[in-house]
């Protein structure tokens, strides 16, 4: 090869492998939206879905299935947070409704937001919520006690070896991230 | 006038020839190799007897953190890639890199990245103290101060490295010698070659990484936050991602070198040529769809623990062709047994003790049980030490005499082997029972049971550290006056730079290529 060409075909995988490069950097961040959809798809991380709609539900009258609740508070949280309820026996494809009682203890406004989180994992894709608390954020003024109610049905499939499942909340103080996104599209 | 080459400090700065490109790689791993066993010793220190004595929680974790990022993005990968510039133009009869000044920039970054990340150590709050996997939220919520630096220092080693890979790729495919077919290539240059490549698929996702954790600490994103919609959970698919083939980029070129030193002292062609080959390819294929088995006790579905547990033993596959080939090509051949050859066969040998904890790991079930204890820490120890710096520590024995033209004493390289082989032992070997009865890593205090356990280590660490130092003294004493090398110094090896050239290897090889049957 001379001289010449040699710096050509060099030159031409350099930016090859470059393209490569920037496409596995990108890559990096299209894997978290790819991984979201995996998971919604299958269902295994336990995260729950979006509102859902009581219609045309079927119930199986001859099956029990206990759900247990937990709240938890995350790190600089001064809230009070708990499930009206500690567990509940329900049939698939009823309506059921549980009240989750929240206060806010400090001398400040704070806002709130709680993520849920349903385990064993692959239950999540049949734990149907119409209503629910976690669906927005919450704003407490210093003090401030509120009832708030979150209604959900257990689909009729859930696979028969799941006899029990738990819902579980953390709560998470999110109001300087909320205030300074207000901030910054003012 | 071949061997005319400029001289003083600008000589390094500007050179952009491939052999000083090489020594200085090898002499920064060998420096960065140092500073990390130092911090080992605090670690080892501390850890010889229960309770605290000599430093606070917070220290401990820093050291444990900065002694595994040393290690693995300071002197182990350098030290591949200045084996990579010194052998491989010399190995396919190049007469030099194929991007020369890049080669020059990618060195010469690694002293400031390290710099960075060295610095922290002295700043209010000290360095980063999450452990080198820097698992979020602890590195983006809890970090210190100074994860920044950790942040940018890593940016800079990835560049270095990424810069390192298409150099190497580069040159493979566009520099070799007439007649240098790709199945007629050195082993090294192989397994270098692969490693190059996965370093351009992994590092990129690396940098990605610790960009979220940027953004995330500093701009209000929330990648690794649950509160913001993200997930923490998704911090280690996506490191791990980057993590798990970078273990084989540690360890493929320590590979190479032994398939080429097993064969001179077996005064026998390498066994299996292509299905080395074609081993070292699948290894690094499989590497990327095993990532999550540094994840098992994450809560994953049974049918994911199974998919990674079935994907991770069958790299016990390839991995057992090539160790059945280096013990095939020893088989009936005359062997004897110099440095190089000694370190080389431990290499093998407790390469597979590590490869089969490796295995052992694997399995989701008992991982449970291991999972965060010091049988982790055995293992990858057993497979980095005796794997990745022994193998580096052969190819300096084995080229040394080409590169400087001298010959090492070989008592003395005996005695370090013999050193090392007892010591590494030493100090490995007890970390699998103390993990086994649950001795969890990365704490500076441990239950009275782990008291023999971790003295014996400790010991082992101590004889370990200071062997290297003495390694360090054989070095210097060679290139001062070690004995005139031979052309080809040892009677059965092949391969061009023992072939084609005098010793030292002139400071300009291969000015027209070399002819190859």
């Amino acid at each position: 090869m001379t001289e010449q060409t040699q710096q050509e075909s060099n030159k031409k995988l350099v930016w090859r492998l470059v393209g490569i490069i920037g496409g596995m950097f990108v890559f990096a961040f299209a894997l978290i939206p790819l991984y979201n959809v995996f998971c919604d798809i299958t269902g295994i991380n336990g995260k729950t879905r979006g509102q859902a709609l009581y219609q045309d539900v079927k119930i199986d009258k001859k099956r029990v299935v206990t759900i247990e609740f937990l709240t938890n508070i995350n790190r600089g949280m001064p809230w009070q947070f708990e499930s009206r309820v500690k567990s509940m026996e329900v049939h698939p494809g009823e309506l059921n409704e549980v009240r989750f009682y929240a206060k806010n203890r400090s001398k400040f406004d704070i806002i709130g937001q709680s993520v849920p989180s349903v385990s064993p994992g692959e239950a999540a894709l049949y734990l149907n919520k119409t209503e629910c608390f976690c669906f927005d954020q919450q704003r407490l003024v210093a003090g401030e006690e509120i009832e708030m109610p979150m209604k959900f049905y257990i689909d009729a499939d859930l696979p028969e070896d799941i006899s029990r499942l738990t819902l579980s909340y953390q709560l998470f103080n999110v109001t300087e991230s909320v205030n300074a996104a207000t901030e910054a599209t003012k | 006038m071949s061997d005319h080459h400029p001289t003083g400090f600008t000589r390094w700065l500007y050179t952009t020839n491939h052999k000083d490109i090489g020594s200085m790689y090898l002499w920064f791993s060998f420096i960065m190799f140092l500073i990390g066993g130092a911090m080992a010793m605090v670690i080892r220190a501390e850890l010889y007897q229960p309770g605290l004595q000599f430093v606070d929680p917070n220290f401990f974790n820093q050291m444990t953190t900065m002694h595994g990022l040393i290690m693995v993005f300071g002197a182990v990968m350098p030290s591949m890639v200045g084996l990579a510039n010194w052998l491989i133009p010399m190995m396919i009869g190049a007469p030099d890199m194929a991007l020369p000044r890049m080669n020059n920039w990618s060195f010469w970054i690694l002293p400031f990245a390290f710099t960075l990340l060295l610095s922290s150590l002295f700043m209010e709050g000290g360095a980063p103290n999450f452990g080198w996997t820097f698992y979020a939220p602890l590195s983006t919520t809890f970090g210190p101060p100074s994860t920044d630096f950790f942040i940018l220092g890593v940016h800079m080693m990835g560049i270095s490295s990424i810069m390192g890979a298409i150099n190497v790729i580069v040159t493979v495919f566009n520099m070799r010698a007439p007649g240098m077919t790709l199945m007629k290539m050195p082993l090294f240059v192989w397994t270098w070659l692969i490693t190059a490549f996965l370093l351009i698929m992994v590092m990129p996702v690396l940098a990605g990484t610790v960009t979220m954790m940027l953004t995330d600490r500093h701009f209000g994103t929330s990648f690794f936050d649950a509160a913001g919609g993200g997930d923490p959970v998704m911090f280690q698919h996506i490191f791990w991602f980057f993590g798990h083939p970078e273990v084989y980029i540690m360890i493929l070129p320590a590979f190479g070198v032994v398939s080429e030193i097993i064969p001179t002292f077996s005064r026998k062609k390498l066994f299996g040529y292509s299905s080395m080959v074609y081993a070292t390819a699948s290894i690094a294929l499989l590497s990327f769809i095993v990532w999550a088995h540094h994840m098992f006790a994450v809560g994953m579905p049974v049918a994911g623990e199974l998919f990674f547990m079935i994907a991770t033993m069958l790299i016990a596959v390839p991995t057992g062709v090539k160790v059945f080939n280096w013990v095939a090509t020893m088989w009936q051949g005359a062997l004897t047994f110099e440095t190089p050859m000694l370190f080389s066969i431990a290499f093998v040998i407790l390469f597979t003790i590590g490869g089969f904890s490796g295995v052992m790991l694997a399995m989701a079930p008992v991982d449970f049980q291991y999972h965060d204890t010091y049988f982790v820490v055995a293992h990858f120890h057993y497979v980095l030490f005796p794997g990745a710096i022994f193998g580096t520590t052969a190819a300096v024995y084995y080229w040394l005499p080409k590169w400087a033209g001298k010959m090492y004493n070989e008592t003395a390289g005996k005695i370090h082997f013999w050193l090392s082989m007892i010591f590494v032992n030493l100090t490995f070997f007890p970390m699998h029972f103390s993990g086994l009865a649950g001795m969890p890593r990365r704490i500076p205090d441990y239950n009275m049971m782990f008291a023999d356990f971790n003295m014996w280590a400790s010991i082992g660490a101590f004889g370990l550290g200071l062997t290297q130092v003495y390694f360090l003294v054989i070095v210097l004493l060679t290139l001062k006056n070690g004995k005139t090398a031979e052309q080809k110094q040892w009677e059965g090896a092949s391969g061009l730079e023992w072939d084609a050239m005098p010793s030292p290897a002139p400071y300009h090889t291969f000015s027209t290529p070399p002819k190859i049957d």
